[in-house]
């Protein structure tokens, strides 16, 4: 049967060059980078090296990076560790965030509201866009922390966090962005977007799991979450995954060589299955912005269906892909995302995440088309709802 | 997460589809929550269960208990359908997940609305209410409180 891997949101396969530097590291590198003799001066050597690399593949100073162990990781630092900073400062308590952030967001401020502070969760418009003018009028004196995903992992909206950046030039808030679906995908500069912390995670982009990057700004400051070695500046205490670091640098280089002309071909392949889909299967819908969007992804909801019966269907046709995130693929109320844009309960329900990688080509895209065709088919035959919309 | 028995029922659902001279028809779950069943039921004078289909928005456990629930109920009598618990439901589909237990749930609910529907048609003394569609499992559902 064909495989079509078409959940590259969710994770990415490592790639072959990423594999071969953390396996060498694995063979050469037996060090603490924290140890003084020579075995832990190389290791030391080796990371440093990383750091470098990576801030400047995001126009960071090495000494602005660093290392977690996730994505998620570097949210919870950048949150928990500016907001209790600050509080603890009398800088006040006041935090701003989106309605559509990733979990590692939004529950880490719901978590900072059970301790206080005070979390303005900005609506998005119907393609799940924050607006500048409504961050600007959320903004208060007491505001400490400003936290806005730069993509959206469900319905790949891109945000203007630029623009937002630079409405905060002269306030004292802090700029965090989650930007764990961008960096490899869009050009990601840390200066020209304006922001104080970025979070980056290395399995998004072809790169291993559990590593992840925390940049903060020269002279910002956060409290660590965790007590222990002084590694990381104190604010992420642990040995270094140092093979997972050095695989992450490798995997942001190759993203970012290749980042242009990839990013041009997903976003053909992607256009052409949004446009066939919609084309071809009556009753569908393209959720998030049309054009400020990730170039790999489509998230389309096909109505009076439910999404996990898709995504059983289509894997027993060998493909892959997710309805909403990963993440709350336990969870049986619909997509907060989908939600916050405003759709209805039933056209949430049956929403679809496709996410295009390296590996997806043409032939692929017309097998997804023809499989969904009949897949939704069969689906809506046994709906009670489609009978319904049927008969009015 | 689900065992064979949910996949073969999700992938070759048994008795899709409507009766259009069905004696009863019942339907329970509503879409905030994603999940709607219909029953259709063809009774003979009896009280046996002839002939039944069924129509489901939902997960893939909806379906494969809506479809179950059919296979349990065929030939069998009204009193006996009665007496069909989701925890059987699930049973016979070699166990649900946790979460998706509300769909077992569901899929006694559909039986009983039809049941009632059959009640109210014919006039019988069955031994169903308004008040046996209106329990506590309901309500959590309504809610969308999964957790029964």
């Amino acid at each position: 049967m064909k495989k079509v891997y078409l959940d590259h949101g969710a994770t990415t396969p490592m790639r072959a060059e990423v594999i071969d530097e953390m396996v060498k590291i694995y063979r050469e590198e037996a060090g603490n980078p924290s140890s003084v003799h020579q075995f832990g001066r190389s290791a030391r050597k080796v990371l440093e090296e990383a750091r470098m690399k990576v801030a400047e593949i995001i126009g960071a100073e090495p000494k602005e990076i660093i290392f977690t162990g996730s994505g998620t990781e570097s949210d919870n630092i950048a949150i928990l560790g500016t907001a209790r900073l600050k509080a603890k400062q009398g800088k006040g308590k006041h935090i701003i965030t989106s309605s559509v952030e990733h979990h590692a967001v939004s529950d880490t401020c719901k978590m900072l509201m059970k301790e206080g502070f005070d979390v303005t969760f900005l609506p998005v418009d119907a393609d799940g866009l924050v607006s500048v003018e409504s961050v600007k009028q959320a903004l208060r004196e007491d505001t400490i922390l400003v936290t806005i995903m730069h993509a959206n992992n469900e319905v790949g909206t891109v945000q203007p966090i630029a623009e937002i950046g630079s409405l905060l030039k002269g306030h004292p808030a802090v700029f965090h962005t989650d930007a764990v679906q961008t960096v490899g995908k869009l050009p990601v500069n840390v200066n020209e977007l304006g922001v104080d912390l970025l979070s980056i995670s290395a399995h998004k982009i072809y790169g291993p799991k559990g590593v992840g990057v925390l940049y903060i700004k020269k002279g910002q400051r956060v409290e660590s979450l965790m007590y222990g070695g002084g590694q990381e500046r104190k604010i992420r205490p642990s040995t270094e995954n140092l093979a997972g670091i050095i695989g992450m640098a490798k995997a942001m280089e190759l993203a970012k060589n290749e980042l242009e002309a990839e990013s041009t071909r997903l976003q053909v392949l992607r256009d052409r299955l949004i446009k066939e889909l919609l084309e071809t299967i009556p009753e569908t819908k393209l959720n998030g912005h049309p054009t400020k969007r990730l170039p790999h992804n489509a998230n389309i909801s096909f109505e009076y269906i439910e999404g996990e019966s898709l995504i059983l269907s289509l894997d027993m046709k060998g493909i892959a892909v997710s309805s909403g995130s990963a993440c709350t693929s336990g969870s049986l109320d619909p997509s907060h995302v989908l939600m916050a844009m405003g759709l209805t309960h039933q056209t949430a329900h049956g929403s679809l995440r496709m996410t295009l990688g390296k590996s997806t080509t043409d032939e692929d895209i017309d097998y997804v088309v023809a499989e969904l065709k009949t897949v939704v088919q069969r689906l809506r035959e046994m709906s009670p709802v489609w009978d319904q919309r049927a008969k009015v | 997460m689900y065992t064979e028995k949910v996949m073969d029922h999700f992938t070759n659902p048994r008795n899709v589809g409507e009766l259009p001279d069905a004696d009863a028809v019942g339907e329970v779950g509503n879409m905030k929550c994603g999940d709607i069943m219909k029953l259709y039921l063809k009774i003979s004078d009896d009280g046996v269960i002839e002939d039944v289909k069924f129509k489901t928005f939902g997960c893939g456990a909806a379906i494969a208990t809506s479809s179950m629930s059919t296979e349990l109920i065929k030939g069998k009598t009204v009193e006996e359908c009665l007496k069909l618990t989701n925890k059987a439901i699930a049973e016979a589909l070699d166990g649900l997940p946790p979460v998706k237990m509300h769909c077992s749930v569901l899929a006694e609910e559909a039986l009983k609305a039809a049941l009632l529907d059959y009640k109210n048609k014919t006039g019988k003394d069955i031994d169903i209410s308004e008040e046996d569609l209106k329990g506590d499992d309901h309500d959590h559902h309504e809610d969308c409180d999964h957790e029964d």
